[in-house]
């Protein structure tokens, strides 16, 4: 090695792209040419500078939602032809089953042409939310640490109290992505049942007394107060969700009057 | 059930890269809703064509796709600036040659006052194909052989346009600081 052919591989050297026997013959030329070391010092100074200031961009979490739904929907459709005779009989089903009570809760049936896209939407994002590995963003069941991690990341400030004293600890907090609107969902367990409570702003949304469907096995309770909608999904048993609804509503003082 | 394991397994493989094809996408396309909605088509036709993924480096079968799909949307948006982009000369065979100029001690001097802005800046302003190769570079630390299987070049145009990327930027930070330096 010497200085006549040491310039062309320094770049790669300083990559670390030589193979194991150039890299030591132009090392061993570098320790004894203070010019081609200069250069190599030089060469390494840059690739610092650019590494150091150039910005590497992160994904935000915007776009990480709304690719969990796409990709859910695409996932979705391409499902589609084996399931259409399902899909309508789940509608149907809807339809027919959607008064259940227990627990004293108020129920009522909701307009499947109002709502359902928004139930599915619900039902998917919870079923994605377990399948992605990815139920939170934030993972505490502190309450003082998830309620402040949506500030900045949402226009709303959802009410999160941990309610493990009654069965229903706090796991965390996740951005998602419902009905082409950035939402907060809230994520509890109960007896290893994982729970998704959704709340998107609903600014102009009158207050709804809490109404609760099934949909594809999962139970749906909804409903909207303080400008905020709610949906908790779960596959716990139904009196067990609207329980946890109960909880929630009185601790956080968000029930429809 | 089959079915659903395939987002599983698509989650798995795709999604932890999502950063670096963000990152690809925003400095490619300088905007940050446009590389959103380049790495949402991106990821949507890599879900598409998953079956066609046969193992192997993730990371570049990734963004080899997103860099596509930006070149396709670049096109279809912004027509102008990828013909401005093609128009550009890109000397491959000079490169090596110049890479190493004199350098001498105001080129510490010259890094001390290369700030994270006036380098963004300047990144920003090189012709398509030398920013994509520094960002895939200098940013990503990939290694020769997945940029060329990224940018489906042979290893000794990486090199060369690699070499004449980093002239360019380096000219380009002379231009602009040395003569503050001066004074």
């Amino acid at each position: 090695m010497n200085c006549k052919d040491a310039p062309a591989l320094i770049p790669a050297y300083v990559d670390g792209e030589l193979d194991a026997a150039e890299a030591d013959a132009l090392a061993a030329h570098l320790q004894g040419c203070p010019e081609c070391m200069r250069q190599a010092e030089a060469e390494r100074g840059w690739r610092r500078a650019v590494k150091a200031g150039a910005t590497r961009h992160a994904a935000p979490d915007r776009l990480r939602a709304r690719l969990a739904v796409s990709l859910g929907e695409a996932d979705a459709a391409m499902l589609a032809p084996r399931f259409t005779g399902w899909r309508n009989l789940a509608m149907a089903a809807s339809l027919a089953l959607a008064v259940v009570t227990s627990s004293g809760l108020t129920a009522y049936v909701l307009q499947p042409a109002e709502q359902d896209r928004l139930v599915q939407d619900v039902v998917s994002g919870h079923v994605r939310s377990l399948m992605a590995g990815h139920l939170t963003d934030v993972l505490s069941s502190d309450q003082h640490t998830v309620k402040p991690w949506f500030h900045g990341r949402l226009d709303l400030a959802p009410p999160v109290d941990d309610l493990a004293a009654d069965g229903y600890p706090l796991v965390g907090g996740r951005l998602d992505y419902l009905d082409q609107h950035p939402v907060a969902a809230l994520v509890y367990r109960h007896r290893e049942h994982p729970i998704n409570l959704f709340v998107m702003a609903a600014p102009n949304g009158k207050d709804r007394a809490t109404a609760s469907l099934a949909e594809r096995g999962y139970n749906v309770v909804h409903w909207t107060a303080g400008g905020m909608s709610f949906w908790a999904v779960s596959d716990v048993a139904l009196g067990e969700l609207s329980e946890f609804v109960r909880l929630y509503q009185s601790r956080s003082a968000v029930s429809a009057s | 059930m089959v079915e659903q394991s395939r987002l599983v397994r698509f989650n798995a493989i795709a999604v932890p890269h999502l950063d670096a094809a963000y990152n690809l996408a925003r400095w490619l396309t300088r905007n940050e809703h446009d590389a959103e909605d380049v790495v949402q088509e991106a990821y949507l036709r890599a879900f598409k064509f998953f079956d066609g993924y046969r193992g192997g480096d993730a990371r570049a079968w990734v963004l080899k796709i997103v860099r596509h799909t930006c070149f396709t949307w670049l096109a279809r948006n912004r027509p102008a600036e990828v013909v401005a982009a093609s128009e550009e000369e890109i000397d491959e065979e000079r490169a090596v040659a110049t890479v190493n100029g004199a350098r001498s001690d105001p080129e510490t001097l010259l890094l001390q006052r290369l700030d994270s802005e006036l380098l963004n800046r300047l990144i920003d302003k090189l012709p398509t194909p030398y920013r994509e190769i520094l960002v895939l570079r200098e940013i990503e630390d990939l290694s020769y052989r997945e940029i060329a299987d990224i940018l489906v070049l042979p290893i000794g145009t990486v090199m060369s346009r690699l070499a004449r990327a980093r002239e360019r930027l380096q000219r380009a930070a002379r231009g602009s600081i040395a003569p503050r330096l001066v004074k």
